[in-house]
């Protein structure tokens, strides 16, 4: 018994166990990381990753895949880099249209039954088109409070920090400890059970589709924090990104096993990825290579730990 | 009796439900009383379940009217039922397995809802797996995924006896001891009894005739989708219990002549729980019991002996002939002609192009030795009827050279005249040598064979030859503890 207990630990101890591991050879190479600016430096890029993969994460529970995340950050940064700046109102209302849109599409893939990667694969053509039509070329400027959001410089801790914790404890109350939240988790563990116990799926899928509107919004606002500028092909990465920080925290494609504090563990574990590899001085060439072999070796991991597991509970 | 003066929790009247061509309620009529247990048995296909799906609103009968309590319902569905208080455990575990106990506690209970549910709906289970197996040791905030099987089962049961607001007024309980060990089920079952006496009510499905005979309080018997009989239990035995569910004599014109295969060498052979299997050349093996106790498993355990993972041999030594035609059967994109010689293209191809002439000829010629209705063979697989698409793919196992050919279930849904045609092939086949091995949940199908294996709890049980091949027989062995 207590080892079936463990399995949950290790879903979310291999997570946290490579970051840890990423961290201190950071460190050792670079000692100077090991500071307060050191630190936001390195983990400045992981805020909006993160709110993308929470965001992935949920349309994930209810075992479907978004792989229009890129764009529609992308999408998203561009409104807020002019819109939100220069007419807040109608900038605000966009947004909430968008999200919008996000449950409606929930709505018609639940409807038609239409597989979520070839509709969401189609509105990614939608985003990044309307993308282009409001930023050709590269400019705009992010609104003053979330720039000064962003580069605040609280005591103690770097901002990077600060915000990653309240994505992962404000994503796991929602997630894990809300009545809404056990719905979309129970809609993607057994969807039948759940309607048999007189629930709406759709409403549930919906609710899910409209969360993850929500968080890739709040993505797209974070990362022209950033960048101070926006482009209409700023966050095309996000959404492998994104599926790869699910999963790298412990997440599933099916089956409704999601963790939101696993999923930020894993974007903040991506991020540092990439300065890890800079540290290196591996060639840029050859980092998205390099970056990818660390995803093999860390699901490597967690499938041996899986498989071990399996077989002492077979016995 | 005080069954006169009170109503009934759920009565459903002249009940009709089809599927297709096959009719799986043929007008029941049954009217659950306030404390009672009904136990309810029968055969694969008898309408067990279907009647529970229509009692717990998941399943609307396409003729008949259902009331609660005096008054008729014109529209019965889940949510009114619920609100009625029916409860269900379903044969398949229908908990979420990525949840916590506390988490499907809640899913289950829409109203537990609001700040601080979780303790509430912790409070709630415990307390219903408490009074339902006390000392059951199972922590209500572990996943459900983490539980063993027989664990899972405690928390369902436990949840469908739970009480948050509605209070569970019938419960059906479908096949709710399956794995749960003697002890636990006893203890489940000792909560039946008391939660009857205190005026609820169940219906109790079950193979184990024992459990029935000593819980329910009243006995149904269904076959071919009918009650054909309606008893008090202190009325009924095991014995009579058996005999009212076969059917008399049915089948047994189709009674094959008693072959002699004494000397025919033993072609393939399972060494597992249970019984040997074994089949000599030229034999027709049946595979019989209730659906769901081992016999796919056995069929795919010969299968997988067979051939190999990596690369398939030259000389197939096994054909399969699949049940289920969606999931595993035919190519739903290709023509019947493709569905037809995929299983014998390594035949087929010279120097790895396929013959098409060659391909043609096999297809019309076996086309026309099955007569598979259609005009052109380049014709959608689909363009088929469900018998016609059984045949092609009968012709795809027998068109190869293999010397077994395992069938499972393959005349589920098919009609009478295709399946007449398909036991003429079967015993041509089988008297030219080729050996079969046939699980059917059909009674007339496994009077076919020349020796039978029962199954019972994944296992070989009983081994059947010739003249002992019979409904009664098989019944027996089915259903565990009868007359054995």
């Amino acid at each position: 018994m207590r080892l079936t207990y463990s399995a949950e630990a290790v879903r979310l101890a291999v997570p946290a166990l490579s970051l840890t591991v990423l961290l201190a050879a950071v460190f050792w190479l670079q000692p100077r990381a090991m500071s307060y600016v050191g630190l936001n430096l390195l983990f400045n890029l992981a805020v909006p990753i993160a709110l993308a993969t929470i965001a992935q994460m949920l349309i994930m529970a209810v075992n479907d895949l978004d792989l229009s995340m890129g764009t529609f950050v992308s999408f998203v940064a561009c409104v807020a880099a002019t819109f939100l700046r220069d007419t807040p109102l109608l900038g605000t209302l966009i947004l909430a249209g968008v999200v919008g849109v996000y449950a409606a599409i929930g709505i018609v893939i639940h409807l038609r039954n239409l597989p979520s990667i070839v509709v969401s694969l189609g509105m990614s053509f939608v985003w990044a088109g309307l993308a282009v039509l409001l930023l050709p070329a590269p400019g705009g400027q992010p609104p003053d409070w979330v720039r000064a959001l962003m580069t605040a410089k609280p005591p103690f801790a770097p901002m990077a920090i600060i915000a990653s914790i309240v994505i992962a404890l404000v994503a796991h109350l929602l997630v894990m400890r809300s009545s809404l939240g056990v719905l979309i988790r129970g809609v993607g563990g057994n969807e039948r059970s759940v309607e048999r116990a007189g629930w709406s799926v759709l409403a549930a899928r919906a609710a899910a589709y409209g969360l993850a509107g929500v968080f890739a919004v709040l993505a797209g606002i974070a990362l022209v924090g950033l960048t101070t500028s926006a482009d209409a092909n700023i966050a095309l990465r996000y959404t492998l990104l994104s599926i790869a920080g699910v999963i790298l925290g412990g997440g599933e494609f099916i089956g409704g096993r999601v963790s939101p504090i696993g999923a930020v563990i894993g974007a903040l574990t991506l991020t540092l990825a990439g300065s890890f590899l800079s540290f290196l001085r591996i060639s840029p060439d050859w980092q998205i290579g390099a970056q990818g072999a660390i995803l093999i070796i860390v699901l490597a991991l967690r499938l041996l730990l899986a498989r071990i597991e399996k077989r002492e509970k077979a016995r | 009796m005080t069954g006169d003066t009170l109503t009934a929790i759920v009565e459903v009247a002249d009940a009709k439900v089809s599927f297709g061509a096959v009719k799986a309620l043929d007008g029941v009529t049954l009217a659950i009383m306030p404390g009672e247990c009904v136990g309810v048995v029968g055969h694969n296909g008898a309408g067990k379940s279907t009647i529970v799906s229509v009692i717990n609103g998941g399943l609307t009968p396409h003729q008949g009217n259902i009331s609660s309590d005096g008054e008729r319902l014109a529209r019965y569905g889940i949510g009114v039922a619920r609100a009625r208080g029916v409860r269900c455990v379903f044969q398949e575990l229908s908990l979420c397995p990525n949840l916590t106990v506390i988490e499907n506690t809640r899913i289950l209970h829409r109203h537990l809802g609001g700040f601080g549910w979780r303790k509430r709906a912790r409070k709630v289970i415990e307390r219903s797996l408490d009074l339902v197996f006390p000392g059951h040791g199972i922590e209500s905030d572990r996943s459900v995924g983490e539980l063993s099987i027989a664990e899972r089962q405690m928390v369902e049961i436990a949840m469908a006896f739970s009480d948050a607001g509605v209070a569970p007024r019938l419960v059906i309980l479908d096949e709710p001891t399956s794995s749960l060990d003697a002890g636990l089920a006893e203890q489940m079952l000792g909560y039946v009894r008391r939660f009857v006496d205190a005026g609820g009510s169940v219906i109790f499905i079950s193979h184990i005739l024992n459990e029935i005979l000593t819980t329910a309080s009243r006995i149904v018997v269904m076959k071919d989708g009918r009650i054909v009989a309606d008893r008090r239990s202190i009325d009924w035995t095991e014995h009579s219990l058996v005999e009212s569910m076969g059917s008399v004599a049915k089948g047994e014109a189709n009674r094959r002549a008693v072959r002699d295969l004494a000397g025919a060498p033993v072609v393939v052979e399972q060494i597992g729980p249970g019984l040997p299997f074994r089949a000599k050349r030229g034999e027709v093996v049946g595979l019989a019991g209730l659906a769901g106790h081992g016999q796919t498993r056995m069929l795919m355990k010969l299968h997988a002996a067979e051939t190999s993972d990596w690369l398939a041999r030259r000389e197939a030594t096994v054909a399969f002939v699949a049940g289920d035609r969606r999931l595993n059967g035919v190519f739903e994109l290709w023509s019947i002609l493709k569905n037809f010689s995929i299983g014998s293209l390594g035949d087929l191809t010279n120097r790895g192009v396929v013959d098409v002439a060659a391909e043609m000829e096999r297809a019309t010629d076996w086309k026309r030795r099955i007569d598979i209705r259609t005009q052109d063979l380049a014709n959608r697989i689909l363009s088929l009827s469900g018998g016609n698409q059984q045949k092609v793919l009968f012709a795809r196992a027998l068109s190869t050279r293999a010397p077994v050919v395992l069938m499972d279930d393959p005349m589920r849904g098919v009609d009478v005249g295709t399946k007449q045609e398909v036991y003429e092939i079967i015993r041509q086949q089988a008297a030219s040598g080729r050996t079969f091995v046939w699980y059917s949940t059909e009674m007339e199908e496994v009077c076919l064979c020349d020796r039978v294996y029962v199954f019972r709890d994944g296992a070989i049980v009983a081994e059947l030859e010739g003249d002992a091949v019979t409904e009664g027989n098989i019944l027996a062995v089915s259903f565990r503890g009868a007359a054995a």
